[in-house]
């Protein structure tokens, strides 16, 4: 029987320490709504998700109501448009993403995902119009998120989208100028994307995925700053336990609320992604556990170490308590997301190299950078080059989701709002890489033997 | 179906009437009752079946949420089953 010191354990989990559940993402496979006509295809699309997610919002606030656990996202991601599209005669892509806005605020949910491509060996007709309608989708539209594979482990990295990405993320950023380039931060360009994320801006439904699924993304870095409070200037072992111990508790939750979402929607379960997730509230920060391990600010050296322990002890803790975790479990490093990280930048002790380092550690990459707005598109393709450079090479999912906001320059502040947060400007290496990211064409994949 | 609701505020006269008349007007059926006062603080906890209960989960945990605003005491209503998963492997 559950004792009242468990009791009130978990309830002070969820009340002062912010665990929650970040989001139920339900995963749509619109290939079905194939169709010559875009017009057609839009109108199979809105029905599909209008039909399929009818119930998402409900589900989502009951689940939360019974078990007393914030449910603070449902969300929908579905096939990348790009491939689901592609049989469409049309000029650009940017219908789609208004009809999938059209029916993500019908069904009431905070964001849907999938408007995507996946060009990490080469980009197909198809794709070269969705990356091309990417600026105008992301400024006609709220809640839809973008995103782009540039490379992966076993193809390499395609570096004429890289230099193609560069330039979209600008004209991205030019077109949302009023909104402080808001549009940038419902992009991301990865390198080995995962297909079943349930986090965004980088969610999509596989095509190697079931008709519709059930992720669940489950948070809690308040929790776990909280335990580590209770063994500071304990040994490395102790520390990993405490980590470890905290994420199967996160964990559990997470697939409990999985199952019955699960169930009550008649979905089948997909994954639980057990992600650190930070947002800008105080007590829900990455940074702050990493300066409850010992350091003065997130970016002093040992920092990345200290990413590493964490990143690893949530995955250990995670896997034992549910058999399905997936999408990309760890820890996140978002800069506006996490007052911690914004605290670092602004005391100078955290700069993008250092941010670049973290992400060979942690589970994705670059996240929410704001950067002046005068950024060259070639230095912004040279960012996303490196980073998906420590993807392919080490094997795990990296990420780029900057802002060049515009008109802005280092040293200055932006305020996205909401989850989103806000970001001091950080400054961006002068030197060119031009020459570098004019090559043109695709860098192989790298060797897979020989690891040292 | 069992849930666990805990009362948590300044301890004053009523609080347990009030929260077992709410169960038993809802058919719930108290398993067992802990409590105790830290520094005038009344803390508790109980354990209610609620399978045979005329309102869904939901419903009551909206009505003793309602409840606690009234009695100005912190109300939690949760399923069983989220305890269990956290606190046992």
């Amino acid at each position: 029987m559950i004792t009242q010191a468990e009791a009130r354990q978990t309830n002070e989990m969820i009340r002062d320490e912010k665990l929650d559940v970040r989001t139920i993402t339900m995963g749509i496979d619109i290939l079905d709504c194939a169709d010559e006509n875009i017009e057609r295809f839009c109108t199979k699309v809105y029905d599909k998700i209008t039909k399929t997610a009818k119930d998402l919002v409900k589900t989502g606030d009951e689940i939360a109501m019974e078990f007393g656990v914030p449910v603070v996202n449902k969300r929908i991601s579905v096939t990348p448009v790009s491939v689901a599209a592609s049989a469409c005669r049309c000029e650009d892509y940017v219908p789609v993403a208004k009809t999938l806005d059209a029916a993500a605020n019908e069904v009431g949910v905070d964001f849907i995902g999938g408007f995507s491509a996946l060009v990490q060996k080469g980009e197909s007709t198809s794709d070269v119009k969705l990356i091309r309608s990417i600026p105008e989708a992301l400024a006609s539209t709220d809640i839809v998120c973008s995103s782009v594979n540039l490379g992966s482990s076993r193809s390499g990295i395609n570096m004429d989208a890289v230099k193609r990405i560069g330039h979209i993320i600008k004209e991205t950023a030019l077109l949302t100028k009023d909104a402080d380039s808001l549009g940038c931060a419902k992009f991301v360009a990865f390198c080995n994307a995962v297909e079943d994320n349930p986090f965004m801006a980088g969610a999509f439904h596989g095509v190697g995925e079931r008709d519709c699924a059930i992720n669940v993304g489950v948070s809690g870095p308040g929790v776990v700053k909280r335990a580590l409070e209770d063994v500071r200037g304990a040994d490395f072992e102790t520390l990993c336990e405490t980590v470890k111990k905290t994420a199967f508790r996160i964990t559990r939750v997470g697939q409990l609320v999985a199952r019955e979402a699960s169930q009550r929607l008649n979905v089948p379960f997909g994954i639980i992604d057990l992600s650190l997730a930070p947002t800008p509230a105080v007590g829900d920060s990455v940074a702050e556990i990493l300066q409850e391990m010992g350091l003065e600010y997130a970016g002093a050296p040992g920092t990345t170490a200290a990413l590493a322990i964490l990143n690893d002890n949530v995955k250990k803790g995670g896997v034992m308590a549910s058999s399905y975790v997936g999408g990309l479990s760890g820890a996140f490093i978002p800069v506006s997301e996490d007052h911690g990280m914004i605290e670092a930048v602004e005391a100078g002790a955290l700069c993008l190299e250092k941010l670049e380092a973290m992400t060979c550690v942690c589970s994705v990459g670059l996240d929410m950078i704001a950067i002046p707005g005068d950024t060259t598109e070639e230095t912004i393709s040279g960012i996303i080059a490196d980073e998906m450079a420590i993807g392919m090479v080490n094997n795990k999912t990296t990420a780029v989701r900057i802002v060049p906001v515009y008109g802005k320059k280092a040293g200055d502040t932006v305020t996205f709002g909401g989850l989103l947060g806000y970001a001091p400007i950080m400054p961006v290496n002068k030197f060119s890489c031009a020459s570098f990211v004019n090559r043109g064409g695709r860098i192989p994949a790298p060797i897979h033997s020989f690891k040292n | 179906m069992k849930a666990i609701v805990t009362v948590l505020g300044k301890d004053k006269v009523g609080i347990i009437a009030g929260v077992c008349s709410y169960l038993s007007a809802k058919n719930a059926n108290i398993l067992e009752i802990s409590q105790t006062i830290i520094k005038g603080y009344f803390d508790m906890l109980m354990i209610i079946d609620i399978s045979d209960a005329n309102a869904t989960p939901g419903e009551i945990a909206g009505g003793l949420k309602e409840l606690g605003e009234q009695l100005g005491l912190t109300i939690n209503f949760q399923r069983e089953e989220i305890f269990e998963s956290m606190h046992r492997i």
